[in-house]
């Protein structure tokens, strides 16, 4: 059954759809579950799977491809720039020291120089895709770990194409002959030099096709508005760069990369990002799958003491480096634990690195095939690694997470819990406190609950949708939990976790986006604080007041419209979903904004003020005869 | 020279014809301040501290503002309230305005007749006043009669050119230290400054 395409497919869905969840509930993560079912599936396991392993790893690369591709979409300059000093600084470091370390170790371990290179280069490599997707499950994307690790995760993205490019003229100097009938490249069999070259070509013609063809394809394409053509499109443009790239003898991945930069500033941007989204969620479990398909167990049923060896000193130097990095850019010792033991594994790179130095014959077949084994060890060792660095290190030596109770603080029940510490829960808790209010505190980022521990806030560290972590926090004798916390999956558990578990709680709530506001009041929040809204309209009286309106009139038109669109809110809330039984949130984001516009014109009818304005004058004979419609008359003053 | 403070409040000052026109003329004057509650505390959050330092500043004071049903804009109760504070400007030790001058400009839709014992409005401006003439008494201030636009629904704009240049003149030689004596037979400030025959002229 096996054989076929849609047994197969049953056999892949399948195995993630039992595994995944199992992982998940064992507080595993995701891409552990991936790997797993790959291990169930393949050919030393249940075997469902088994040659086939290396089309599958092609098909599944498309994940990484397509992550790549989302990566440079949300890498505008600006971002880049900001970062530059982690990316640059951060991301050489790791990658230089890792690379020149382990190309010693290579040589100590009697390869050639140019071997040692070539594979001490490929396994400083980390995995873009594993690290991202841990982070992000953890909710550590935006912590100081979390932007470290992308920082250097994208230095190595970008540093593998001069490597692509390099790996030939260390071919050339091992004197192997190129293209041994395994790459089916156009440039197979042309000179080195023209090699090197059609890589440059490669990217220069990314960047054109980008800027000046695929632009205007999307406009035409938008505006046919019919949806399955922007995915189609989206779908196009990866595939047709991944196969250019490949004609080339370049990573599709890089390829992807380059285009999603490129369209990072346009229009399009928001539209493919989510046309793309399910896709490559799919795609990349289906790429941690094969990972786990393909470790070679018979290779490390041969020589388990030497492959296992290597992945633990290729650990353990890579985490050297990362900690050292780490410490010279000031992470404490949460962030860069996670950060260290995060980037740890050999990434998806350097699959695509040894094959190609397996095609260029740098290494010979044995060892390409055991650093194949070693890396896809390493990356299955990651989530464990981060699970034990959680569950077993952190809590012994890093930040506690909870506050050792004190004999005297037993008593003290604060009534406001804040989950989420950043600039808003932050802002909100000097308020309460400057007012007599004592909140506890809740947050994610340990670095931020170091801080706040020395200015005296009562403050609980980890995952704010943890029941226990809850009722620590005392929210069973708390009046009410505010909600402060950005990522809205994050918000969305938690809301039905204090529902289920805490009732009484009251539940007040920021949200940064309509939509989320929408989703909310879904589940029965009634106090929603949308931080955009009080902030513009702020902004806009002001803009009005330069302008020449007066302050106090600007000021109640500002009170006006936000009351105004309060109410749009919560009448829009229910009937969004009439329309259509599927629009992409992008689109949805629009036609809401449509709604919203068209609502606003109403807004002003409020600014009568018939009293101020006196618009009927009073006349000497309705004063003389006193009737009853000039009674107010008076109060005017024209 | 007194210098003088105009606390001016209307919360739809940009319809009003009547008080632009008083205003306008008034604003390149250097011993005029013209202070606009409304638009300095669009959110009624007044400053206590900067209004109290202000008024040290000035001699003669102004509450400027237009006659809704018979009193002033809630803006300027409420920094009567909140200005004129016990142990500041009365109460023990609250001296801080002794001797200043203070009056009403008032703008009004009915007309001068219409407020009488026998008109539509029953009372009198200066009754109307009351209130504000007892908060300057209690502060030690000296009251003086009230400038006054009525009928302003029908007043064309060369009766208002004509108003404001008398609001402008009244300001102009209540600064100068005109005898106060004088001043005080009249029921508005408006009489006083058109009464042609006991100006000493300088």
């Amino acid at each position: 059954m096996t054989e076929t395409l849609l047994g197969q497919a049953i056999v892949y869905l399948g195995a993630a759809l039992f595994c995944v969840p199992i992982a998940k509930r064992l507080g595993m993560g995701s891409v552990l579950g991936y790997l797993m079912a790959g291990i169930l599936i393949g050919p030393y396991g249940l075997g469902f799977v088994g040659h086939e392993g290396e089309d599958i790893m092609h098909f599944a690369e498309f994940g990484v491809v397509m992550m790549l591709f989302l990566i440079g979409l949300e890498l505008e300059p600006a971002h880049f720039w900001r970062m530059r000093s982690r990316i640059l600084g951060l991301g050489s470091l790791q990658l230089t020291l890792t690379s020149l370390i382990l190309t010693g170790g290579f040589l100590l371990l009697g390869l050639d120089w140019r071997g040692a290179l070539a594979a001490g280069l490929a396994l400083s490599m980390s995995s873009t895709a594993i690290v991202l997707q841990s982070l992000k499950e953890k909710g550590l994307g935006n912590s100081q770990a979390g932007s470290s690790s992308f920082a250097v995760l994208l230095f190595q993205d970008i540093a593998v194409i001069p490597m692509l490019a390099l790996l030939p003229f260390l071919a050339l100097q091992a004197g192997a002959v190129a293209g041994n009938g395994h790459g089916a490249g156009l440039l197979d069999g042309l000179p080195v030099w023209l090699k090197a070259g059609s890589v440059l070509f490669a990217v220069v013609a990314v960047i054109v096709l980008g800027r000046y063809v695929v632009v205007p394809f999307l406009r035409i394409i938008t505006k046919a508005s019919v949806r399955e053509l922007s995915v189609a499109a989206a779908l196009l443009i990866i595939v047709g760069i991944a196969f250019l790239m490949q004609l080339v003898g370049l990573s599709p991945a890089l390829g992807a990369f380059l285009a999603g930069v490129l369209l990072a500033n346009s229009e399009f941007r928001h539209e493919l990002e989510s046309d793309i989204e399910p896709f490559k969620g799919l795609l990349l479990g289906l790429f941690f799958i094969a990972v786990g398909a393909s470790i070679n167990f018979q290779l490390l049923a041969e020589a388990p003491g030497k492959i296992v060896s290597l992945v633990l000193v290729v650990i353990l130097i890579k985490a050297a480096v990362l900690i050292l990095a780490g410490r010279l850019f000031r992470l404490t010792f949460d962030q860069n634990s996670i950060f260290a033991l995060g980037l740890s594994q050999v990434g998806e790179f350097a699959f695509v690195l040894l094959a190609f130095i397996d095609r260029l014959a740098i290494l010979g077949r044995d060892w390409t095939e055991t650093l194949m084994a070693v890396t896809a060890i390493s990356m299955t060792l990651t989530p464990v690694l981060l699970l034990l660095n959680e569950r077993l290190v952190l809590p012994r030596f890093g930040t506690p997470e909870q506050e050792e109770q004190e004999a005297d603080q037993i008593d003290i029940e604060h009534p406001v819990i804040i989950a989420g510490f950043g600039s808003f829960g932050s802002t909100l808790g000097r308020f309460l406190r400057a007012n007599g209010v004592e909140a506890t505190i809740l947050d994610s980022d340990s670095d931020q609950v170091d801080l706040l521990r020395r200015m005296g806030f009562q403050v609980f560290y980890g995952d704010a949708s943890r029941v226990d972590i809850l009722h620590s926090a005392g929210a069973e004798t708390a009046r009410l939990l505010f909600i402060a916390i950005d990522d809205p999956a994050t918000v969305h558990t938690l809301v039905s976790s204090v529902k289920k578990h805490f009732p009484n709680l009251k539940i007040m709530a920021r949200v940064g986006h309509n939509i989320d506001a929408y989703e909310l009041l879904d589940s029965g929040v009634d106090h929603i604080y949308r931080d955009f809204l009080d902030t513009s309209v702020r902004a806009g009286v002001d803009v009005l007041a330069s302008l020449g309106h007066r302050r106090f009139s600007a000021t109640r038109a500002g009170l006006a419209f936000m009351k105004h669109d309060e109410a749009a809110m919560r009448h829009l809330a229910p009937h969004r979903h009439d329309e259509s039984s599927y629009i992409s949130n992008a689109k949805e984001q629009i036609r809401l904004q449509e709604q919203l516009l068209a609502s606003d014109r109403s807004s002003c009818h409020a600014q009568h003020d018939h009293a101020w304005d006196s618009p009927t004058p009073v006349t000497a004979a309705t004063e003389g005869r006193g009737t009853p419609e000039s009674a107010a008359a008076p109060a005017g003053d024209g | 020279m007194k210098k003088v403070l105009i606390l001016f409040a209307h919360p739809r000052f940009e319809k009003s014809r009547t008080n632009m026109a008083l205003l306008r003329g008034l604003e390149d004057q250097d011993f005029i301040t013209i202070h606009d509650l409304y638009e300095q505390y669009p959110d009624f959050n007044i400053d206590v501290a900067r209004e109290q330092a202000l008024l040290l500043e000035h001699q003669i004071l102004v509450w400027h503002s237009p006659f809704f049903l018979y009193g002033a804009p809630a803006m300027l109760k409420q920094w009567t309230d909140l200005v004129l504070e016990h142990g500041w400007a009365h109460g023990e030790g609250g001296q801080q305005l002794e001797g200043k001058l203070i009056f009403n400009a008032v703008t009004t839709g009915g007309t001068r007749a219409s407020y009488a014992h026998d008109g539509f409005n029953r009372y009198t401006i200066a009754e109307l006043l009351r209130p504000w003439e007892q908060v300057a008494a209690l502060c030690g201030m000296i009251w003086l009669p009230p400038f006054v636009v009525q009928g302003t629904y029908r007043l064309t704009d060369a009766m208002l050119a004509d108003y404001a240049e008398q609001y402008r003149q009244v300001l102009l030689s209540l600064a100068k230290s005109t005898p106060l004596e004088a001043v005080l037979e009249y029921a508005f400030l408006n009489d006083w400054i058109a009464d042609p025959t006991p100006q000493e002229q300088a």
